[in-house]
């Protein structure tokens, strides 16, 4: 029997097949994917999984794929992160770092989804593969592409910071610098798509795409002991990562695998781009799109297509969402460096930002158990932080070049 | 010189497969209404039972969002170029 059944309309219901396919006919609404949770409970265990490999195929019973994986093996099982350090600093004693700054090979979460996009995407016979991307996504398609053996085609804005534009072409991609932002890239990508025969990982292939991110809520279950957090925070850019976490844990749930979830799920947003979050502080139905003004590129969506779902799941998940500052951002950044040794990009800044502000406003309480989410890594996004840091200090080869040093420095650090 | 309409493709099963197609219409209602006559039924995937916009339609005037014009009201010249895209998810 097979797992998965077809593809679904989000908003209408309308069914199709298992299609390279992510838009609904009749009313424009995303699809996403149908499965067969009767038959994945004949499959799946707490035994059957932990006897599986270190990666996110450990949970290829949920996956959207119908053979075995071929691209991204070796991709999740990343650290959760006991954060003790950082804890203290915020007011929680209860808190851990989901940290997908490390995943394999691309330093971020769309590592996950990309393995099983492109696993689906050789399943279709696809030979070229393409995305629109702000560039963790970007760096992800072309690393998974050259793994392959896909030719890849990766749109980005022509304004990202450098060292994800390199760490797009040193995998041998074809990269189109878009003038415009993200939102003016995937118009011209949803454009192409009819245009060419190539599998656009998040576009054609989004629901299948989507649904890696799964593994994320998934591996939190697991690795705290086969149970959900009190609290999780999420940054959000297109907004999937927040439905579909939350989506990974309640299936865990329905299949009887940890004990019903009472997670609440909370938004994380750049002030300077902030759709989501100002959707939900103002209790609006209505999402209004922005022009992303951010430091933190890679969640700057100003027309989030995953928007109303991460809006519907804050609010039935009983959570909550806050936006914060570049500045806020680049403090969130060095925080959690200077706490716990971790070196996290400026989406994971958002993060650490908005639950200070959370805990501030009393809405993470100082004793339950939070998760944030450590979507990316810093060696990516340097120039957001490189005004902001303290120098080296410079000595000569000499132990009296170096006394003088350290008492300047002591001497800095009193007078602070 | 007419407007063009940039038409995605899962509305090219109503439109006989074409990608683009042309309209004289004033406003981007108008030209809803106009794209509903000659291809009946494409209104309906567009607007909702109210007659707006459902939500995971976006639809572009020069490249621009309708929503940061005036939204179906937008005025429409003539030589413009509409398109109408599905939203995208991504990052």
């Amino acid at each position: 029997m097979a797992k998965v059944l077809g593809l679904r309309c989000r908003e209408c219901g309308q069914e199709y097949g298992v299609v390279p396919n992510h838009v609904c006919e009749m009313c424009f609404g995303p699809l996403e994917v149908r499965y067969d949770y009767e038959e994945i409970g004949h499959r799946i265990s707490r035994t059957s999984i932990e006897s599986g490999p270190p990666s996110i195929w450990r949970y290829k019973d949920l996956l959207p794929i119908d053979g075995e994986p071929t691209v991204g093996l070796n991709c999740g099982w990343t650290p959760l992160v006991r954060a003790e350090r950082l804890g203290r600093e915020l007011g929680l004693r209860n808190l851990y770092l989901k940290n997908d700054s490390v995943n394999h090979p691309t330093l971020s979460f769309k590592d996950r989804v990309v393995s099983v996009a492109l696993t689906k995407a050789r399943e279709f016979g696809y030979e070229v593969v393409a995305c629109a991307s702000t560039g963790n996504l970007a760096n992800s398609v072309a690393a998974h592409a050259a793994e392959g053996g896909f030719t890849s085609y990766i749109f980005i804005p022509d304004n990202l910071e450098l060292g994800k534009v390199l760490g797009t072409l040193v995998y041998g991609a074809n990269v189109l610098a878009v003038s415009g932002n993200y939102d003016e890239v995937n118009r011209l990508c949803a454009e192409a798509v009819g245009k060419y025969n190539w599998a656009f990982v998040n576009i054609n292939l989004r629901p299948y795409y989507g649904d890696g991110s799964k593994t994320f809520g998934y591996e939190i279950a697991e690795q705290l002991g086969w149970r959900a957090p009190d609290h999780i925070v999420v940054p959000c850019a297109g907004g999937s990562l927040m439905s579909k976490t939350y989506k990974g844990l309640n299936e865990l749930a329905q299949l009887g695998i940890i004990p019903p979830v009472k997670t609440k799920m909370y938004a994380a947003q750049a002030s300077g781009c902030s759709p989501i979050t100002t959707a939900i502080k103002t209790k609006s139905d209505v999402i209004r799109p922005v022009k992303p003004n951010t430091i933190a590129k890679s969640i700057a969506i100003g027309n989030p297509a995953d928007g109303y779902y991460a809006i519907d799941t804050v609010r039935k998940s009983g959570g909550w969402a806050e936006d914060v500052t570049d500045d806020e951002v680049i403090e969130g950044i060095k925080l959690l460096g200077r706490t716990e040794g971790i070196f996290t990009e400026t989406a994971g800044g958002v993060t650490v930002a908005v639950a200070r502000k959370l805990v501030e406003q009393g809405r993470l309480p100082a004793d339950e158990l939070v998760v944030l989410a450590i979507t990316g890594n810093g060696l990516k996004t340097q120039e957001a932080v490189t005004d902001c840091l303290s120098q080296p200090m410079h000595i000569q080869p000499n132990l009296t070049s170096l006394k003088e040093a350290i008492g300047l420095q002591r001497q800095a650090a009193l007078s602070v | 010189m007419p407007v063009t309409v940039l038409i995605p493709t899962p509305l090219r099963k109503l439109t006989n497969e074409q990608d683009s197609v042309e309209t004289s219409a004033s406003t981007i209602a108008g030209l809803i209404q106009d794209l509903n006559q000659q291809f009946p039924g494409l209104g309906a995937r567009l607007t909702d039972e109210t007659g707006a916009l459902r939500r995971f339609v976006n639809i572009y005037v020069n490249e621009e969002d309708i929503r940061f014009l005036k939204g179906t009201e937008t005025p429409l010249a003539d030589g413009d170029s509409v398109s109408i895209v599905p939203s995208i998810a991504g990052g």
